[in-house]
């Protein structure tokens, strides 16, 4: 367990944006390098990242960060409707609102720990998806959802040109958010955010969250002041969520509550801990794995399956599509719970410790002190 | 007669009908290595507790340099200037030694909150190598990559300590730190704090093992049943009916 030098952090870094950038390149053979589930991946990886720097760093286990994911969209679609459908401000604007509405629920929610930290901040989440149906539809417009609107203000759109006849889209100084352009600007985001995450783990800021995940007593009888610590991490990993809501919502400018609700909360927990709680590059293993093969299984139909078992007996096709049927399509889910199950139970750890294990197998093994002293010995003799 | 560091007022303590803390009193001089001896359950351990703020005493009034520690964040009172090694190791089982000890040198050096999240830790040479040092100084700088969760007991008490070291506290509290130790270890432990006692940094030690009380105490205080029944010199304990009776059964010490 050394520290890495910032030497090879830098390393790291050009390799990291080497592979997120050619990305549309290696996937396609994988079936995956078209631009709707590359967005996806960036996104969901920029979620990811932050929300492990706060799991991952602390160990707080928020059941919440949901709530930033949908402030950050409607934060974003709002921005449209009122100011201009250039990104950056809505990106920036999101950003900020989330980080607000973090560090209110942080500063209650970090009254605790453990299991009832767990539950505040899922309380607060489902508060804030139940009133996007009550008391806030005039910000969210309930079940329809945020749509842009060709009547909207727009106001410095429309400083600067007419109006156009159709429904306008986000974009960025002329450049579409929809397409590969828009993979390519949320892949430079990521690449930020990672950026960022790496310093942040490697500072001593970072270390010090690390020491209040393996022993807060005594971080505090050590002179530190643990809250303010955590509520950072809060802030920082709730405005990664707004950054990725944002993003959600310049692909596809709409803002639906659907992306408040737990399970959305629940998705991000997976992804970290399928691919490595506390490493820098596992929750986008995680991402990368539970966003591929949700694209396949949810597509699969019993049609699908049983053109897949076509080279069986038929009986025996038959009895193959009863028994995978559930687990595809609608039953992803119950594909992903299963997959859940296995990882906890053996590799808490996810994919890294997997890896980590490998790696160990084909690592040369020190040689056996005695021979070593022998092979020392036989050394010395020859000199002599 | 010098300066008094820490000052214990007539400090109450119970846990329900338990009396842990009755009428307690002790000053303890600066610069001076005061030992705590008494029977198990005399509450030693607790008067540390409320020292550091880890429990409120029902009533008294403890004073720091001058200042009411009382109602004061744990924090703060070690960032005045007193740590703490507890009686069952509190290290960061999950990083390494290293880490270990510059943490507490952080906080030394940087106070109780710093959002330093864009500095390298590897640009911090001068934490490192402070590290590094007090780790050779407990002989510990070879394992300084290993996690300090995997070292034996007696090595994660000798860590605490140097985790206490290194923030050069004017007041530094051990409860029993050659506790569970082998000869071997013990023997070290008490190397380690004659050296330290050469830095003149004032300490209050509880500890059983009375060769090593005898071999690094100035001034011996007895707590028995939740009170100082005995207080003065190795000398004057030694010879002192009271603490023989009390303390040690009848036995010559
Ligand atoms: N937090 C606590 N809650 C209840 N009882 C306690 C607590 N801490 C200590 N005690 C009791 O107070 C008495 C003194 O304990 P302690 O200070 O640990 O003794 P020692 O002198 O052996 O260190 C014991 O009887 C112990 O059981
Ligand atoms: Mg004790």
């Amino acid at each position: 367990m050394t520290i890495p030098s910032f030497k090879k952090d830098m390393f790291v870094m050009l390799i990291f944006s080497a592979v997120i950038l050619t990305m549309p390149m290696w996937l396609k053979p994988l079936g995956a390098g078209y631009p709707d589930l590359l967005q996806k991946f960036a996104i969901f990886g920029i979620f990811a990242v932050g929300y492990n720097i706060l799991f991952g760093l602390t160990g707080y286990l928020s059941f919440g960060h949901a709530a930033f994911l949908g402030v950050g969209s409607y934060t974003a679609v709002w921005s449209f409707k009122l100011l201009t459908m250039n990104v950056l401000p809505a990106i920036l604007f999101s950003v900020v609102l989330s980080g607000i509405v973090a560090a209110i629920i942080g500063f209650i929610s970090l009254r605790r720990s453990g299991i009832y930290f767990s539950i505040l901040t899922l309380a607060f989440a489902q508060m804030f998806y139940n009133m996007a149906y009550s008391v806030l539809t005039p910000v969210t417009n309930g079940e329809t959802g945020l749509q842009l609107a060709r009547t909207d203000p727009r106001i410095i759109d429309n400083m600067l040109s007419e109006a156009g006849a159709g429904l306008p889209s986000p974009g960025l100084f002329g450049i579409q958010m929809s397409g590969y352009s828009g993979f390519y600007f949320c892949a430079v985001l990521l690449i930020i955010a990672f950026f960022i995450s790496q310093r942040i783990f490697h500072s001593p800021f970072g270390m010090k969250l690390q020491a209040i995940k393996s022993n807060q007593t005594r971080m505090k009888y050590t002179g530190y002041n643990t809250r303010p610590y955590l509520l950072t991490a809060f802030v920082i990993s709730g405005m990664y969520a707004g950054l990725a809501g944002a993003l959600m919502a310049t692909t596809d400018p709409l803002a639906g509550a659907e992306r408040m609700q737990w399970t959305a909360s629940g998705e991000v927990v997976l992804m970290t801990i399928l691919g490595g709680v506390g490493t820098l590059i596992g929750p986008l293993l995680g991402v990368g794995i539970i966003k591929y093969f949700e694209n396949i299984f949810s597509a699969l139909n019993e049609q699908a399956l049983l053109a897949a078992y076509s080279f069986m007996p038929d009986w025996l096709a038959k009895m193959m599509v009863t028994i995978t049927s559930p687990f595809v399509g609608e039953g992803w889910h119950l594909t992903l719970g299963a997959l859940f199950v296995i990882i906890v139970v053996f590799l808490p750890g996810g994919i890294m410790e997997g890896l980590g294990k490998i790696k160990n197998l084909f690592r040369k093994r020190p040689p056996d002190p005695v021979e070593k002293t022998l092979v020392e010995g036989q050394i010395q003799e020859e000199k002599a | 007669m010098s300066n008094i560091i820490l000052e214990i007022d007539n400090v109450q303590k119970s846990f329900g009908g338990l009396k842990a803390l009755h009428n307690l009193n002790l000053q303890v001089e600066e610069g001076k290595v005061h030992a705590i001896i008494g029977p198990n359950g005399a509450g030693k351990s607790t008067m540390l507790n409320v020292c550091i703020g880890r429990l409120a005493p029902d009533s008294g009034v403890v004073t720091f340099n001058g200042e009411n520690v009382l109602g004061k964040q744990p924090h703060e009172i070690n960032q005045a200037g007193i740590s703490r090694v507890f009686q069952t190791p509190e290290i960061f089982p999950d990083l390494s030694l290293l880490q270990n000890v510059m943490i507490p040198a952080f906080a030394k050096r940087e106070g109780s909150f710093r959002f330093n999240m864009f500095s390298n830790l590897c640009s911090e040479k001068e934490v490192m190598d402070e590290a590094s040092h007090i780790l050779h100084d407990i002989g510990l700088n070879e394992q300084e990559h290993d996690h300090a969760g995997s070292l034996s007991r007696g090595d994660k008490r000798r860590l605490e300590l140097a985790m206490c070291l290194i923030q050069h506290p004017k007041l530094l509290l051990l409860d029993e730190p050659t506790a569970g130790m082998a000869r071997h270890d013990t023997n070290r432990t008490i190397e380690l704090l004659k050296k330290i006692k050469e830095t003149g940094m004032t300490k209050v030690i509880i500890e059983h093992d009375m060769h090593v009380v005898f071999s690094v105490a100035d001034h011996i205080s007895v707590l028995a049943q939740g009170t100082i029944i005995a207080s003065g010199t190795p000398d004057d304990i030694r010879g002192n009916p009271k603490v023989q009776e009390a303390y040690l059964g009848g036995a010559h010490l």
